[in-house]
């Protein structure tokens, strides 16, 4: 029973990353209707950037802050200047760029860092908490620190007038164009708010898997897996899909098949929920006209 | 076909031909990729291009191919030709089992679903049970097959020209499939799914029978592509071959015949000029490659050829059935989002 619970509970640790990074995929799907292939890189990439702050004696908190706003920018510039342009382009051939951008992220990166294994702090104490035998204080942080982020996301979405004019630059952008919404620079700011989310994302990570060019790889397939189980265009649903993949990948690694094939049946199990339910467990369900 | 475009078809193959006495051993290796990538990039064009399914995972068929190829010559000393109508088959199979619960997937719901099986492929043959058979992460070893009925051909120089005439006969019968009924089935699918089914396709059918060729192409590719390098091993059929074909059919260009034969020329050469003109971070060079061919040829090479030919007054070519309706099409699915 302890095992038990520890795999769950480490699961729902990974989880809060997965779900963090599926946020902001998410986040740019409801923005821009692409599902952005180099999030995963541009978390990366800020993640290195907060290693450098605090190498050149930043504060973690300092570095941390200035991190997501440093990627916040980032963001719309990438959309700014290398999505913009193919904005009108076939789905497939933007599929094309944010690959461009995924590879070119990953290249450069290691060109400035070298691919060696880098350490990277936690902020949280090394104690656990509340001498508790499952989880580290990070882990714990980790969930904390999604959950916060989810409920000021839902609070600009829902409560700030910014936040509607997103919303109606997603939905319908020829009517929110109308009423004097500039949906260019909304794209740009979802753009912006995805890579910031992304940042967090990476620098809680980073701790757990260490900092290196290809730390993402894999947390970007778990992290699209969860978005598309959650639903994709549902926030909640990304986040409630990033836990259950964590719990789902963990318990049946530890105890039904082994590390070997744990990837390949935990995609297995996702793709069976897809084929019964065919838009997630939180998403619009399409309806088709004749 | 009209007249012109048949003497340039046959010039093409004559030049194809007089290729490998031209070039070192190395280049004609290099050459024969290009026409394996060709067949594959051809299959993954069928599903993706014409028939509107996104696949992200058709290196894993590639993989099972290869594996089929290997495994065959090597355990049951099958000549290396008889190996490529079984790998054909055993894809066939294998894309038609998995195109049936993807009928009930759409749009990036597929690319998941495809995308689980590319990341699980070379999982799966580091298996420990199945490593009697695949020889798990060391892969298989195999030889190159030497030139028959003693023709002065060295064996790099033979197996261009067996993969030429495979080649050939492949883009032949996906001609023919796609210029008749069959095709104009797949692009009505692909533009308007419900008017196809009011007008008696049976969609589900053809969506899981085009899974199973594109599946069966990309996998002949895979055992030719075997015998070429004579080696399989699980991480060369990793993730990112399913996203370079997928890069090579947008840049070459979606739903055309000769696109595919572009995109192989990009996805085999394209990363040698990066290494050369970067040692550092070749993939950077590579990524930019990408992103400027995208913002230069938004409808891949041959969209642009037949773009160039059509502001020459020319009467554009056509490359096939559904190139002239793409365009369009893609726009309208653009706009209506």
């Amino acid at each position: 029973m302890d095992a038990l619970l520890q795999q769950v509970f480490a699961g729902l640790a990974t989880g809060g990353i997965y779900a963090s990074v599926a946020l902001a995929l998410v986040m740019i799907y409801q923005a821009t209707h692409h599902l952005n292939f180099a999030q995963g890189e541009m978390a990366m990439f800020s993640t290195y950037l907060a290693w450098s702050m605090i190498n050149a004696g930043f504060g973690y908190w300092a570095a941390f802050f200035l991190t997501v706003s440093l990627s916040f920018v980032l963001g719309v510039v990438i959309e700014r200047v290398i999505i913009r342009p193919v904005e009108n382009a076939p789905v497939l051939s933007v599929v094309v760029v944010f690959i461009g951008l995924l590879v070119i992220l990953n290249s450069v990166t290691g060109w400035i860092y070298t691919y060696t294994i880098k350490t990277f702090p936690s902020p949280f104490p090394t104690a656990p908490l509340f001498g508790n035998k499952f989880v580290s204080s990070h882990q714990i942080g980790a969930i904390g620190i999604t959950l916060v982020v989810l409920l000021l996301l839902f609070s600009f979405f829902r409560f700030t007038p910014l936040g509607l004019a997103m919303r109606a630059a997603a939905q319908n952008p020829v009517s929110a164009k109308l009423v004097g919404i500039r949906v260019g620079w909304m794209l740009a700011l979802g753009w912006g708010l995805a890579a910031a989310i992304g940042s967090i994302a990476g620098m809680m990570v980073a701790p757990i898997v260490f900092l290196d060019p290809n730390m993402m790889g894999g947390i970007l397939l778990y992290a699209f897996a969860a978005a598309l189980v959650g639903g994709v265009d549902s926030p909640g649903g990304a986040v409630f899909g990033g836990f259950l993949v964590g719990v789902l990948e963990n318990v049946l690694g530890a105890f039904v098949i082994g590390n070997e094939l744990k990837l390949a049946v935990a995609l297995v199990l996702i793709i069976g929920v897809l084929v019964v339910k065919p838009s997630g467990f939180f998403g619009k369900v399409n309806v088709s006209r004749v | 076909m009209s007249r012109n475009k048949l003497i340039f078809l046959v010039v093409l193959v004559l030049v194809a031909c007089a290729l490998p006495f031209l070039v070192s051993n190395y280049r004609v290796f290099q050459f024969t990729l290009v026409l394996v990538y060709a067949i594959a990039l051809l299959g993954l064009n069928l599903l993706t291009g014409y028939n509107g399914q996104i696949s992200l995972g058709h290196g894993a068929f590639y993989a099972i191919g290869a594996y089929t190829a290997a495994i065959l010559m090597d355990k049951f000393g099958f000549p290396y030709w008889a190996t490529l109508p079984i790998a054909g088959a055993v894809c066939l199979v294998v894309g038609f089992l998995f195109g049936l619960p993807a009928l009930r997937l759409e749009g990036i719901y597929l690319a998941l679903a495809t995308f689980a099986l590319g990341v699980s492929m070379p999982q799966l043959l580091k298996y420990h049970h199945l490593e009697k058979w695949t020889g798990g992460v060391q892969g298989i070893v195999i030889t190159k097959p030497d030139a028959p009925f003693g023709l002065p051909l060295n064996p790099d120089q033979w197996l261009y020209f067996f993969t030429l005439v495979v080649m050939l006969l492949m883009f032949l019968f996906a001609w023919n499939l796609l210029r008749g009924r069959i095709g104009r089935a797949l692009i009505a699918i692909r533009d308007h799914h419900v008017a196809a089914e009011a007008m008696g396709v049976n969609t589900s059918i053809y969506k899981s029978l085009t899974f199973g060729v594109s599946a069966l192409y990309t996998g002949i590719a895979g055992a030719l592509g075997a015998i070429a390098v004579q080696f399989v091993a699980p991480d060369s059929f990793n993730i990112f071959l399913s996203i370079v074909f997928l890069v090579g059919i947008v840049i070459g260009g979606l739903a055309s015949i000769p696109g595919a034969i572009y995109g192989a020329i990009f996805i085999q050469f394209i990363p040698n000029i990066a290494d050369e003109l970067s040692k550092a971070a070749p993939w950077a060079i590579f990524g930019i490659f990408m992103i400027g061919f995208v913002y230069a040829m938004p409808f891949g090479i041959n969209g642009a050829i037949r773009m160039l030919l059509a502001r020459f007054g020319r009467k554009a070519q056509t490359g096939g059935p559904g190139s002239t309706i793409t365009e369009s099409s893609l726009k309208t699915k653009e706009a209506s989002q």
